[in-house]
């Protein structure tokens, strides 16, 4: 028992952790940009299936992994200069509606391309194998890989924005538009950088979960969802916000499908519990929000509206 | 001496370390015009957010038409009639200059939740808001979009919705910024009148039009009201001269 | 009176939606029938988000909710009077029904009731967290829908028969044409009158600037509030006439997509006018046809001409074709 239990928390930490790298990008490109971007999730599957095709290609997973880095990234340029970029001085809705149609195409596109069957990644041969938890419970080693890989580029986020000169200009971009552009900072290509810096993320996290499990078409909006929920949670525009929200949604999502249908086994029978348990389950992270909202209507780390 | 329709005692407001209301203790008698005057940054529209209800005193008592309004959002303040303008106006750009005063009308009226009848056929609405827009000069501008009237005519406009409220005191949060000496001119004898139908706070940084206007005169400086008094008690005023007036004492 | 172009546009499409049906019920053309009813019915849903969306400005990314809150009601009580299972028997007993009439008071009660709850906490935000949280919501009625399995769960719910009206049989697919088209209609008179009405000066005034709505001693939130709630009810009223017409719900009817649907109805039609999501979603559905046709994958083709009309285009079609909308 104790070792499934830690075998959940594990899972669910890992879950929060590719969380934030897409609630990352995100949060970031509205807080600078003011842009609301429906089409990260696009981004996600770009990552992933740059990855699964390089190495199916190539034989190598890190080439792969290198590959959905710069697939996402220039996909996220490419669309940043061809139709985002218009968008910055737009409202929220039609902000909404263009990438809800950069959604459909990127999807349609890949269905064209790739079919509508999965492809699948390999572990490495590195990372495969299990460790033995404490309590007994093997756990693979990838996942525990994908933690520390998570956790390392959340390091170097807030290093990247913290310490470095790029860093300074975000900040100076959230803080205000036209004094960046007083600074005399080429805010066109501050806008471009920034952006794909998002894509980049939600592309590797589009590789290291598209290797837990397949890489489909429509593999992004679930967690293009989750990641709006995280954002909502955390305070829109805050990265710290979206690591603690990430971790937060990540924990309350794992831990209540593990352990609502047991609870509710105490006091009903068995299928019954699993059936109630999952559904209610399934509706947690949003009772969260919702509850978040309630006290805070801008979010853990919002600026106050 | 008549009773007081609003009185504050002690509101007290503070923004960090900036003490934005100082234990500001301060009332509106029926029939006056009273006016605050002070430097930029001494507090005044934050004192006027508290009165509307946009903002919530630290501490402090305000009191309007006999009740304690502390807890009253700036709904229900509003509704009880206090009415007020804004410094930057604030209209509804896309409506007409008829339908911000229809608006206005309709709140008044306390129906607003009515689905089928067009507000623009309902007598009862569109006669006194004519007659608001006519007592303020703008009958003429009734069909423009408020986006498309000059500065001044906006700042008539909003008096035009503040005197459709059929308010028991008026909050104006200075009524004649950016207006021209004609439109000043005229302004001022409009508020002259105004009094009453019901009692002026007014905000103004126009001394011409304070000294002419004012019953009384309240000098508030870094969130405390230094002075109280009328025209002539303000003008000779030692301390008003030195903190306000930036005058030596000498 | 002089018509104005939008109001010719209008008694086009309104002349083109009924001649439509007439013309290929005359020609025996069944199908063309049954995707003009389709027509009607998303149009309603559209009409449905218009009135918060457009008359509002309130961007709810999470119609689907009520679209398929009113496709499970006509489901869930459809399947129970089937089964002869009445749906509850404490306090007292309540059994399904087969009858629109009772299928559409249900849904829009539902929709109502979901619409106050999820508006109640929605309307506290505003802006993007207003969109983010409007579709999370609805995504949380998806999952819930998924997972429960009581009604179908993923697989969904089939209906076996069309529900009834009286006086009509409502197999015959022209009268269930002019049943939907029936309740376009009204749909699209009541939000006319709407926009007109105080309620609707007070709703417009809502979306300029809350803080003069408040110095006036109107509180916005009641206002929204109620809008969104109207929204909601009309919008579950075609999901009852959509489960209807599929005779099949699914929690698809739920999904984001779904939402993103009657969006790009109000959205390629016009915002904010009276017929946007009629023409909105006679083009939606013609281009599915055309381009579904020809292309499997029309969606993209679709994606790129959406984009085209935000980037470009931003009257939609009544606005391409009336031209700029004076002020109301």
């Amino acid at each position: 028992m104790f070792s499934l239990f830690l075998e959940q928390m594990l899972n669910g930490f890992q879950s929060g952790v590719m969380l934030f790298l897409m609630a990352s990008g995100l949060t970031l490109v509205f807080g600078v940009m003011g842009l609301i971007n429906l089409a990260h999730g696009s981004l996600y599957m770009v990552g992933a299936f740059a990855c699964a095709v390089v190495a199916a290609w190539t034989g190598s997973f890190w080439l792969g992994l290198v590959a959905s880095l710069m697939a996402a990234a220039l996909a996220g340029v490419l669309v940043e200069i061809l139709v985002i970029r218009r968008l910055y001085r737009r409202d929220h809705l039609d902000q909404v509606l263009a990438t809800f149609a950069l959604i459909l195409i990127f999807s349609e596109g890949t269905r064209w391309i790739f079919g509508s069957f999965p492809l699948f990644l390999n572990v490495p041969d590195l990372l495969a194998g299990t460790v033995i938890l404490p309590g007994g419970a093997q756990y693979p080693i990838f996942r525990l890989a994908i933690i520390a890989a998570g956790l390392l580029v959340a390091a170097g986020l807030f290093l990247l924005i913290g310490k470095t000169r790029l860093g300074t200009r975000i900040r100076a971009g959230e803080a205000d538009r036209e004094m960046i552009a007083a600074l005399g900072i080429n805010i066109d290509r501050l806008y471009t950088v920034v952006f794909a810096l998002g894509a980049a993320l939600a592309g590797l996290a589009g590789a290291f979960v598209g290797t837990t499990q397949s890489v489909q078409v429509g593999m992004g909006e679930p967690v293009l969802i989750l990641a709006f929920v995280v954002i909502v949670i955390g305070g829109i525009g805050s990265i710290k916000g979206a690591l603690i929200g990430s971790i937060l949604v990540g924990f309350t999502d794992t831990m209540g499908r593990f352990l609502l249908p047991l609870a509710l086994s105490t006091v009903t029978d068995a299928s019954s519990a699993t059936s109630i348990g999952s559904a209610l389950a399934s509706m947690l992270i949003y009772i969260l929000m919702a509850l978040v909202l309630f006290l805070r209507p801008s979010g853990l780390f919002g600026a106050k509206a | 001496m008549p009773d007081a329709i609003l009185s504050l005692s002690n509101v007290t407001k503070q923004f960090g370390a900036l003490l934005a209301s100082d234990q500001v203790t301060l009332d509106l008698k029926p029939g006056e015009i009273h006016a605050l005057i002070g430097p930029n940054g001494a507090g005044k529209s934050t004192l006027i957010k508290q009165i509307a209800g946009e903002l919530t005193p630290d501490s402090g008592e305000i009191h309007f038409a006999g009740q304690n309004i502390g807890g009253l959002d700036a709904v229900a303040r509003a509704r009880m009639g206090l009415a007020r303008t804004f410094q930057v106006s604030s209209l509804m750009p896309e409506f007409s200059v008829l339908q911000n005063v229809l608006l206005a009308q309709q709140a008044v009226s306390g129906k607003i939740f009515r689905f089928f009848r067009p507000v623009l056929k309902d007598k009862s609405l569109i006669d006194p808001a004519m007659a608001q827009l006519e007592r303020v000069g703008l009958a003429d501008r009734a069909h423009m979009r408020a986006a498309d009237i000059s500065h001044g005519e906006r700042r008539q406009l909003e008096m035009a919705v503040a005197l459709s409220l059929q308010p028991k005191a008026f909050l104006l949060d200075e009524p004649m910024a950016g207006m021209g000496p004609e439109g000043s001119k005229r302004l001022t004898v409009f508020l002259d009148a105004l009094r009453h139908q019901a009692p002026v706070l007014l905000v103004e940084h126009d001394m011409d039009a304070v000294f002419a206007l004012a019953d009384r005169i309240s000098v508030l400086v870094y969130g405390k009201i230094i002075a109280t008094g009328t025209v002539d008690d303000i003008r000779n005023n030692a301390e008003v001269r030195r903190a306000y007036l930036g005058e030596d004492a000498a | 009176m002089i018509m104005n172009r939008e109001t010719i546009i209008n008694s086009v499409l309104a002349a083109l939606l009924i001649a439509i049906p007439l013309v290929a019920q005359a020609m025996g053309e069944i199908f063309i029938i049954t995707l003009v009813t389709k027509v009607a019915i998303l149009a309603l849903a559209g009409v449905g988000l218009n009135i918060a969306l457009g008359y509002g400005g309130l961007v709810s990314f999470g119609h689907a909710a009520f679209f398929g809150i009113g496709g499970y009601a006509a489901g869930i009580l459809a399947s129970h009077a089937l089964n002869y299972q009445p749906i509850a028997t404490w306090p007292f007993e309540i059994s399904g029904s087969t009858q629109m009439i009772v299928i559409w008071a249900v849904a829009l009660i539902a929709s109502a009731l979901a619409a106050l709850v999820i508006g109640a906490i929605t309307l506290r935000t505003s802006g993007v967290y207003f969109i983010m949280i409007t579709l999370a919501f609805a995504q949380m009625i998806y999952y819930f829908a998924i997972s429960w399995p009581a009604y179908g769960g993923e697989d969904g719910l089939s209906i076996y028969v069309r529900n009834g009206f009286p006086g009509l049989n409502t197999l015959d697919p022209i009268s269930f044409f002019a049943i939907c088209a029936v309740l376009l209609a009204l749909a699209l008179w009541f939000s006319a009158v709407l926009v007109r009405s105080r309620f609707g000066l007070a709703l417009h005034g809502a979306r300029q600037n809350d803080q003069r709505m408040k110095s006036v001693g109107i509180a916005p939130f009641r206002i929204k509030l109620t809008a969104f709630v109207i929204s909601a009810m009309i919008t579950g009223l075609a999901g009852a006439l959509y489960a209807d017409l599929n005779r099949f719900v699914s929690p698809s009817m739920l999904s984001w997509h779904m939402s993103g649907e009657i969006m790009v109805f109000v959205i390629l039609g016009g915002v904010g006018r009276l017929f946007g999501p009629v023409a909105g979603a006679g083009l939606y559905i013609l281009l599915e046809h055309l381009l579904g046709g020809a292309f499997d994958y029309w969606q993209l083709p679709l994606g790129v001409l959406l984009l085209l009309v935000v980037l470009f285009a931003r009257g939609g079609l009544i606005g391409l074709l009336a031209g700029e909308r004076k002020h109301a």
